[in-house]
């Protein structure tokens, strides 16, 4: 088990070593940022000063370890926009997407496993297809549209809900379903199946001749196992809550680090988009370690060697 | 792509092969759903009611003409520039259908080889490229699109290209696995020890074998793609004008939300339509083809 942890933590190093180069080149290929930075009469000598203050005159294998070693110590470079460093940008918005994204986790988790199980149950009855149905139009739906739709009928309709930035619970409630709908709709439908398989399986037989409750065969002994291959989804559909999520504090206006991205891509502010996607790419990374040390606590049979 | 849906609606024995149980083995529904699709985003220019790109400010935000008892000439409203909705929702069909497309069988081009490559010769080559897809995995799709979509600059193009580079993984991960599965079978190690190169192998025997789950995990991925590409456009990133595109629409009616509803329901619709067809058509062919990729 030890042995596992540190290989896996060698193997996240890698990734989040890779997903600083690619970031790094994606940046790299955006253009010029002296361009951006100083006003349209500066000279020649201007352009070289500040090529020369950003390190941008060395041999790029240089810039890059340069920014791996500022990086490693927190420092993305300053915000062209707000003059103030990147990461401490982004980590003062960690708190509103923590919230958000936690809280569409939460949902999808609870409402996907809720309605995939009642569907396996009510296997062949109406409400089994209903919740079918309303699986295959909920993975059908682009996020940001769902959400407009929210707010069109929620809050312009009827006026109940608030449209849009952070504030109680009722700031949070339209967001946080919008970004989880897609996930309730994809473990939804893979609880469903799996706990077909599971409920047909002898051991259910036993439990149930044996004269367990069948709240207690359904919820305890058939979804420990069926839940197997839910974790990886669910593990999956981190990334779906974690990207999606830019598009969705987008729409509502939700003050996290999605927003921040995606307003820094429109005003150039690269510093800030290379600290935003590293810092959510790190928080991916680490949350699928957790995910795959899950397995050993649901499955007994799962040796981590 | 109607070749191997017609294909596996054959393949299935058993039954004796008239027109009509062919018929009603082909997944209607999906069809039902893309065909009308199709149609628009290629010969949608010889039928649409109005020139989706018209200016009419004396015809600007009028609803559905059917609600206001004006007959059918502007059946889904006009947008803020009097343009005709529903003219512009056929038009956007054309730039999803190619950059979709496209997208997805340029990343199944290369993913196919690479995972293919890897897989048959292993070694270093196939740690490099197994590493590259891990690495690539640890970074949500979204945020890899935002990213490359910012350092290429918004375009037909670049939303291809976007496309191509996140979903080439997906490819390699499956050929990959198909392959070394194949690998192991007995007219493999024959054509071996005859002494057929290495390429020969791969394309007459080994291809052939694992090309039904990489035209699933296309046809999985096409309603995925639909969706990247209407959220890139949602942000600006997409197509740009003349070019009509879905999520552009959705985001410039962002504006009017309180007054004029139309304006974001019929193109949300429209994505919709597309992605429930591809997701159907994904999950017909998967049941039919392959099974274990269930939790593609």
């Amino acid at each position: 088990m030890g042995r596992y942890i540190v290989k896996r933590l060698a193997a996240s190093l890698i990734c989040v070593v890779g997903v600083s180069l690619i970031i790094f080149i994606a940046v790299r290929l955006s253009g010029d940022v002296t361009q951006l930075l100083l006003p349209e009469d500066a000279q020649k000598e201007d352009f070289a000063k500040l090529r020369a203050e950003l390190g941008l005159d060395k041999p790029i294998p240089v810039q890059y370890l340069i920014f791996v070693r500022e990086a490693a110590k927190g420092n993305f470079g300053r915000s062209t926009r707000f003059t103030r460093p990147a990461l401490e940008l982004v980590l003062g918005r960690l708190p509103a997407t923590l919230q958000l994204a936690s809280m569409a986790f939460l949902i999808a988790i609870v409402f996907g496993l809720l309605s995939g199980v009642t569907s396996a149950r009510k296997r062949g009855l109406p409400l089994d297809l209903l919740v079918r149905v309303g699986a295959l139009i909920g993975q059908s739906m682009p996020s940001f549209w769902l959400g407009l739709m929210f707010i069109l009928i929620v809050a312009v309709r009827f006026g109940l809900l608030p449209t849009s930035g952070r504030g109680g619970l009722s700031h949070m409630i339209m967001p946080a379903v919008t970004l989880s709908l897609f996930s309730i709709a994809a473990i939804s439908r893979l609880t469903r199946s799996a706990m077909i398989n599971v409920l047909g399986s002898e051991y259910i037989k036993m439990a149930r001749l044996k004269g367990c409750s069948e709240r207690r065969v359904v919820w305890k002994h058939a979804l420990k196992n069926a839940a197997i291959p839910v974790v990886t989804l669910a593990g999956l559909q981190l990334a779906q809550v974690i990207g999606y999520g830019v598009i969705v504090e987008t729409v509502f206006a939700w003050p996290g680090i999605g927003k921040l991205i995606v307003d820094a891509v429109f005003s150039r502010d690269y510093a800030v988009v290379q600290a935003g996607v590293t810092l959510l790419s790190v928080i991916y990374i680490i949350i699928n370690i957790g995910v795959d040390l899950l397995y050993g606590v649901l499955d007994p049979q799962i040796r981590y060697e | 792509m109607a070749f191997w849906i017609l294909k596996s609606a054959m393949n299935k024995g058993g039954r004796e092969n008239t027109i009509f149980s062919q018929v009603r083995e082909l997944p209607l529904a999906a069809i039902l759903l893309l065909l009308p699709v199709l149609i628009c985003g290629i010969f949608g220019s010889l039928f649409v009611p109005h020139n989706p790109a018209a200016v009419n400010p004396d015809l600007a935000m009028r609803p559905p003409s059917w609600m206001a008892g004006e007959g059918w000439t502007h059946v889904f409203g006009t947008d803020s520039l009097g343009r005709d909705v529903l003219s512009r929702v056929i038009a956007g069909a054309r730039a999803t259908i190619i950059v979709s497309f496209l997208g997805v069988v340029i990343a199944g081009a290369i993913g196919v080889l690479l995972g293919l490559v890897a897989a048959y010769f292993g070694g270093w080559f196939d740690i490099i490229i197994m590493r590259i897809v891990d690495i690539q995995m640890s970074i949500p799709g979204t945020l890899l699109a935002l990213l490359i979509s910012t350092s290429l600059g918004a375009g037909l193009g670049t939303v291809v290209a976007v496309i191509a580079i996140v979903f080439w993984t997906q490819y390699a991960r499956v050929t990959r696995g198909e392959t070394l599965s194949v690998k192991q079978r007995d007219f493999v190690v024959m054509a071996r020890v005859l002494g057929s190169p290495a390429k020969r192998i791969l394309r007459r025997h080994i291809f052939p074998n694992i090309i039904d789950s990489a035209m699933v995990v296309a046809t999985l991925q096409l309603g995925v793609a639909v969706m990247l590409e209407a959220a890139l456009s949602f942000l600006g990133l997409g197509v740009q004008p003349p070019s009509v595109a879905w999520g552009k629409m959705i985001a410039e009616s962002r504006l009017y939300i309180a007054t004029a509803w139309w304006l974001p329901v019929f193109p949300g619709l429209a994505i919709m339509v597309t992605v429930l067809g591809a997701n159907l058509l994904g999950d017909w062919l998967r049941d039919r083809f392959d099974p274990k990729l269930r939790q593609v």
